[in-house]
């Protein structure tokens, strides 16, 4: 039984793409066949993200328009061996993906993978629309920070009315909340919502709280997930909400204040 | 950054307590207005046009609301008429 999981926000720059890279990765890694689809038409990024933006000979728009085949799209990970990636196309044409098209792919896909994860666009115009209504599970990530967590809060109202599954009036999509750019110097100042704070105002428990990271720019840079830096603390993170994803009970980790040692406040030293 | 300035700048309420505080209300205040139907809004102006013919009232003296109760939904309509 394959699960089509959204990872969506409303607000842009939240981590989006820097999620659906991990979880799908993370989904991967503990040997789940994976697909990643980036939603995002005319500003493609996942491939950049994933590093497989050379190789992307295809998109989704020339499999729903028949130019190519599902398979002739698909981007193999060169890491893994169960992960696949299908970018999105740069045309500048708003109205390239139909409902129609995508729900013949996206359920052409689950036919053949586990886990089919779909990038959303920010904003909850027609790219948005398109990759929630489909899924089984949504993950919103949001950031600590009023106009993000007021759009999450927009966004969960709109996956509870506006997906295949509440159409046809089956049991809702599952809804989970990513808290991403994290810092709890910050929450210990009173500079910054908690944790607890974003679960009371959203009334939703979260899936995920990944700390804020310099190890997500460098992954970024480089083209590697950040889940695949099993040193970095976002790394780990992303690690533990892949297990919570999929059942497992874990507690969570770097929610409190890094102590520094004596050598590290004597001389700096990074954060 | 003077002393004082340093002393009056920690006395300051923390900043994301009023963060919460503000996305509370305006959380809540969305969450009613999602839940009703988008004829709501017209259906209350066309009521005032039609009770103005005959009464001088407001806009704000007429309030309309849906309420669900299990399979059932109530129109409720609450208007303020001036004192005679």
């Amino acid at each position: 039984m394959s699960k089509i999981i959204v990872v969506t926000s409303g607000k842009g720059g939240v981590g989006k793409t820097t999620t659906s890279a991990a979880i799908g990765t993370g989904l991967a890694l503990r040997g789940h066949k994976t697909v990643i689809v980036d939603f995002d038409v005319g500003l493609r990024n996942l491939d950049l993200i994933m590093g497989c933006e050379r190789r992307v000979v295809y998109d989704f728009v020339n499999v729903i328009n028949g130019d190519a085949t599902l398979n002739q799209a698909l981007i193999k990970d060169k890491r893994l061996e169960n992960l696949y990636i299908l970018a999105a196309s740069q045309t500048r044409d708003k109205d390239a993906l139909t409902v129609e098209g995508v729900e013949k792919i996206i359920t052409e896909l689950a036919e053949q993978f586990e886990y089919v994860i779909c990038d959303s666009p920010a904003g909850i115009e027609k790219g948005a629309h398109l990759a929630m209504y489909l899924a089984d599970a949504a993950i919103v990530v949001t950031n600590p920070e009023v106009s993000s967590v007021r759009d999450s809060d927009r966004m969960l109202g709109l996956l509870s009315s506006k997906s295949k599954r509440a159409e046809e009036g089956r049991e809702p999509i599952t809804e989970h909340l990513l808290l991403t750019r994290y810092s709890p110097e910050r929450v210990a100042r009173g500079e910054m919502l908690s944790v607890e704070d974003v679960e009371e105002i959203l009334s939703i428990q979260m899936i995920g709280v990944i700390p804020e990271s310099q190890a997500v720019l460098k992954a970024s840079n480089q083209g590697v997930p950040v889940i695949l830096d099993e040193e970095s603390d976002a790394g780990q993170a992303y690690s533990d909400a892949v297990d919570r994803l999929l059942g497992k009970e874990v507690p969570h980790r770097f929610l409190e204040v890094q102590k520094k040692g004596f050598l590290q406040r004597m001389f700096g030293g990074k954060e | 950054m003077s002393i004082l300035d340093f002393l009056r700048a920690r006395k300051k309420a923390p900043t994301a307590s009023i963060a919460k505080e503000r996305l509370q209300i305006i959380v809540a205040h969305e969450r009613g207005q999602r839940d009703e139907p988008d004829y709501l809004p017209a259906l209350q102006k066309e009521l005032v046009e039609v009770i103005r013919k005959y009464v001088n009232i407001d806009h704000e003296q007429v309030q309309v609301a849906l309420e669900n109760q299990g399979s059932c939904s109530i129109l409720e309509l609450n208007i303020t008429l001036p004192d005679r």
